[in-house]
């Protein structure tokens, strides 16, 4: 078995306490995804696995063993141009150390996925009808990602301008 | 961390084959197991994954509905009929944590998740008698913004961290629960221990116990619900107090009522003497505050919580009025 990383096979840690953050940073030079508090308060080091946003730092790399794991190197253009969202953060100055960054974009695009297929979030006044992303839904939807340096303004107006794209 | 071994469990049989042998513990999200066994707090030998075990959301004959264990709780929280039926433990799971977390955290690691007591999560630097039997507690003499006004004791005043695990207090769910010997059901209410002289004990479970299901039963008035969740940020942090309710009126006099509280207990709060004081009343601001100072008769307040008992008032007291306002 394997873990599918970005389309490539990777082969299972044989230690079970290796994380999936650690596999991915320390022992195959993935640096993209952040160590942030290692405890799953921050969402620095979010990635997505089969589609699905999560913490690679509470995930134990054997607990991926045969799943799809996308990380912020697997989400650019194949000519090796960013993926617009990222286009979009730049734009709206949504990052200032960046460091949170590739957690942020991770995060951004699985919630945008959550939110088009109906989820409801804690602000989402009737849960019997489909959400409308607006301001405080993005935001309470992107509360598990912090950002120290306070660029939160433009990580929303990003996700917004990328929204507005990707309808067009 | 510690060394420990890894198995993947295919079933429920197999788990329980896995999980029978030793210092073990079952892994579902590992959202809180894999954060303790980092501190150091969880030092298990052996890991049994459960997340491959099959995670169906059925709805029952009788109207109910049965939630396999390994159900994320974001699952639950967008399934459909949780939303129209339940609509307080989709948004008691919405209330928790992190969308992150909730795509991994499994609905029976969010019932036996431990505490998020400070003192619990530093064995270099703090006494903890629920983490080390007998040997004090740095607690409640320290920081107790977080901790227990209602069913603690003078051995532990820690809170049970879940929000889901209070809608499901109010909804009077079952925990079904595979041992050795069979398969058994247990109330919610029932699930968990008050701390006594043995904190460290916080749950009913058996060694080698495993949680199969959660069974919700069929509950009409459950559509008329809902849970409010107060916190020191609007998003992403554990309760001081929370509030699940489910409220119905009919000809003018509160008909079916349930109320559990979350961050005042070290278990989900059912607060059946608040019930018993709202049930065939008119509703009102004075009848909601009688049912709150009722429940807080045997409240006893920290140094860093006095605040709570009087949050509590007033927010039962806004949750009832904002559910029996839409029945009136």
């Amino acid at each position: 078995m394997a873990i599918i990383i970005n389309g490539s096979d990777y082969a299972v840690p044989a230690d079970p306490r290796v994380s999936l953050l650690d596999l991915l940073r320390d022992r195959l030079g993935l640096t993209g995804t952040k160590l942030g508090c290692n405890q799953g308060a921050c969402g620095a080091c979010t990635v997505l696995v089969d589609g699905q946003r999560i913490l690679s730092c509470l995930t134990l790399a054997v607990q991926v063993d045969g799943r799809e794991v996308r990380t912020i190197e697997g989400l650019g253009q194949e000519d090796g141009g960013l993926h617009p969202l990222q286009e979009a953060f730049i734009r709206h100055d949504g990052l200032q150390c960046g460091y949170c960054t590739p957690g942020q974009i991770c995060s951004a695009l699985a919630m945008l996925e959550e939110a088009g297929r109906g989820d409801p979030s804690h602000v989402t006044a009737d849960l019997s009808a489909a959400p409308l992303l607006t301001r405080e839904e993005i935001r309470e939807r992107m509360s598990g990602n912090l950002c120290r340096c306070g660029a939160h303004n433009g990580i929303v107006e990003a996700i917004e301008d990328y929204m507005a794209g990707a309808d067009a | 961390m510690n060394p420990f071994s890894y198995g993947r469990a295919e079933d429920v049989v197999d788990a329980m084959r896995q999980g029978a042998n030793g210092a073990g513990r079952f892994l579902g999200g590992g959202t809180n197991l894999v954060d303790l066994m980092r501190q150091n707090v969880e030092k298990p030998s052996a890991l049994v994954d459960l997340t491959g075990l099959p995670a169906a959301i059925e709805e029952a004959q009788d109207g109910g509905m049965l939630i396999g264990a390994s159900v994320r709780n974001g699952t639950l929280a967008a399934h459909p009929a949780v939303r129209t039926r339940y609509p307080l433990l989709s948004r008691a799971l919405l209330s928790g944590a992190s969308s992150q977390i909730r795509n991994m955290a499994t609905v029976g690691g969010n019932i036996l998740q431990r505490t998020r007591c400070a003192y619990f999560y530093d064995p270099e630097g703090a006494r903890c008698n629920k983490r080390q039997p007998g040997s004090g507690c740095d607690a409640i003499e320290g920081f107790t913004r977080y901790h227990a006004i209602l069913g603690g004791s003078g051995q532990c005043v820690a809170t049970h961290p879940s929000d889901m695990c209070v809608a499901l207090a109010a909804i009077g769910a079952d925990v079904q629960v595979m041992g050795t010997s069979g398969e058994r059901t247990i109330p919610i209410v029932d699930f968990h221990r008050l701390p006594g002289d043995r904190p460290d004990l916080e749950t009913v479970m058996e060694p080698g116990d495993l949680i199969t299901a959660i069974r919700l039963p069929p509950l009409p008035a459950a559509i008329h619900s809902t849970y409010r969740k107060v916190r020191d940020r609007s998003s992403y942090a554990f309760a001081l107090i929370s509030v699940a309710a489910i409220l119905d009126v009919k000809d003018g006099f509160i008909d079916s009522i349930r109320v559990a509280f979350g961050g005042v207990a070290p278990k989900p709060w059912r607060a059946l003497r608040a019930e018993a004081v709202l049930r065939g009343r008119a509703p009102s601001e004075a009848v909601f505050r009688e049912a709150a100072d009722a429940e807080l008769v045997e409240a006893r307040t920290l140094a860093g919580n006095g605040f709570k008992p009087d949050l509590l008032r007033r927010t039962l007291t806004a949750v009832l009025g904002e559910l029996a306002e839409k029945r009136a």
